[in-house]
């Protein structure tokens, strides 16, 4: 437990002092969803209308932008090697890095989605139920993604090859997260749907940490 | 299994089947095509555009089939380290994709007429697209890495990851309700088709399933002898 613990502490410390990958990945989610109103234009129903669409499908952008760093850094300073030789197992250290990567980015993701509802004129009642299921589905965000990341770790310029394997994975995700937000809005309960995001965090916790092992296992060897 | 891990041994095996394969391919194929294309009745509601319906569903069966046959080899490769499993499971993807990409084709073509739209983003629709990125996935990860034994592990540990996938497909018309029909071949119940229209369907899926046996052995042998090719080329070198 130990070891976990301060494999996520120095995942943070590393996060927060080089500085602004948070800040970057935070920026990047502002302004994704930022350009819809200049390219749908500013009218509030239809900004309504596509707000948690749009905040959703930005927040899986700026996850997956993120992740190519999770592994890539380790991979290259040689200290990925180090994990490998560790008593703590391999799949333990996969989790303590995705709860770091999501502490970093998957968290302020959610802390700042009300504000981005209200920008983009989400009625009231979804704002909270928002919150919510970014809570609920970021973190298999971060979990999916360490897939696709670990499987992308030795590949020169993977970033976009990490994309692609990883963004129809995230799909669920995403659709359940919009589902809440629209029932919630519509005056339907959103229960249900924050549920079953809950649960495809929790699934993918359990299964991911598994895949992505093997993945790193395979880059170091 | 393990007899088969070698690569000559396999090759006469792939050779043995291929001349099968073609031969029900074209038979089943063009038998299935006079028959549901001339001599099938139409339907009551849909007319003549149900025949499509004779292209898209066996390629729908395959999409889905190739991809779980991808899964059990990418797991026989990584379990067992099996060569020729990797190799099955590489060749067999762009096959997949290319009966994903027919019964999304045919799907639309179908769907203008009988729904008023080329496309509508319901669960079915939208799983199999999805599964289509998969399959381009897979092929991208397999192209990316240089080393074949290790692009073999990786994107067989992608394929795994993605068979989560299918269940939701294949169930996706019953869990949802939504736009395209329940299944009706395969169901508690029995089949809910007109014996009519099930044969030629049915001879479609053998005369589609025949065909993917002969597409895999043509590339499975050229993977081989590609293979064999490099080695040749890199003993030469080193005299």
């Amino acid at each position: 437990m130990n070891r976990f613990l301060a494999l996520v502490r120095r995942d943070l410390a590393l996060g927060l002092r080089q500085n602004g990958t948070m800040v970057a990945t935070l920026t990047f989610f502002v302004l994704a969803v930022a350009l819809f109103p200049l390219g749908v234009g500013p009218e509030p129903a239809t900004l309504a209308r596509i707000a948690p669409g749009v905040v959703w499908v930005a927040a899986l952008l700026a996850a997956t932008v993120s992740l190519d760093r999770l592994f890539q850094a380790d991979y290259e300073d040689g200290s990925l090697e180090l994990l490998l030789l560790e008593p703590l197992p391999l799949e333990l250290a996969v989790l303590a890095k995705c709860l770091a990567h999501w502490l970093l980015t998957g968290l302020p993701l959610t802390l700042i989605s009300p504000l981005l509802g209200v920008l983009m004129q989400l009625h009231p009642d979804g704002l909270a139920v928002l919150t919510l299921a970014m809570a609920a589905g970021t973190p298999a965000l971060s979990l999916i993604g360490a897939i696709g990341a670990a499987l992308t770790v030795g590949v020169r310029r993977g970033g976009v090859l990490l994309s692609l394997l990883v963004l129809p994975l995230m799909i669920p995700v995403l659709i359940f997260g919009v589902a809440a937000v629209d029932a919630a809005t519509q005056g339907l309960g959103a229960r249900p749907h924050l549920l079953l995001l809950g649960g495809l965090s929790v699934g993918a916790l359990a299964l991911s940490p598994l895949a992505a092992a093997a993945g790193l296992r395979l880059a170091v060897e | 299994m393990h007899r088969f891990a070698n690569p000559t041994r396999f090759l006469r095996l792939v050779d043995r089947v291929e001349p099968w394969a073609w031969g029900i391919a074209i038979v089943a194929i063009t038998l299935g095509i006079g028959w549901g294309l001339v001599i099938a009745p139409q339907d009551y509601q849909q007319g003549d555009t149900v025949r499509i319906m004779y292209v898209h569903v066996p390629s729908a069966w395959m999409a889905l089939a190739i991809y779980s046959g991808m899964a059990i080899a990418s797991a026989v490769g990584l379990i067992w380290r099996h060569a020729v499993a990797d190799l099955a499971a590489k060749a067999s993807a762009p096959i997949g994709a290319g009966f994903t990409l027919v019964n999304l084709v045919t799907g639309s073509l179908w769907g203008k007429p009988m729904w008023g739209t080329w496309w509508a983003w319901d669960a079915r629709l939208t799983s199999m697209l999805i599964l289509f990125f998969l399959y381009l996935g897979y092929i991208a990860l397999w192209q990316a890495i240089e080393d074949e034994a290790k692009a073999a592990r990786a994107a067989a540990i992608l394929a795994l990851v993605g068979v989560v996938n299918v269940p939701i497909i294949k169930f996706s018309v019953d869990w949802w309700n939504t736009l395209h029909q329940p299944a009706s071949v395969v169901t508690m119940e029995g089949p809910k088709i007109h014996p009519d229209l099930l044969w030629p369907l049915l001879l479609m899926g053998v005369g589609f399933m025949a065909l993917y046996l002969g597409l895999l052995a043509m590339r499975i042998r050229a993977e081989l002898l590609e293979r064999r090719v490099r080695l040749r080329r890199l003993a030469e070198r080193g005299d």
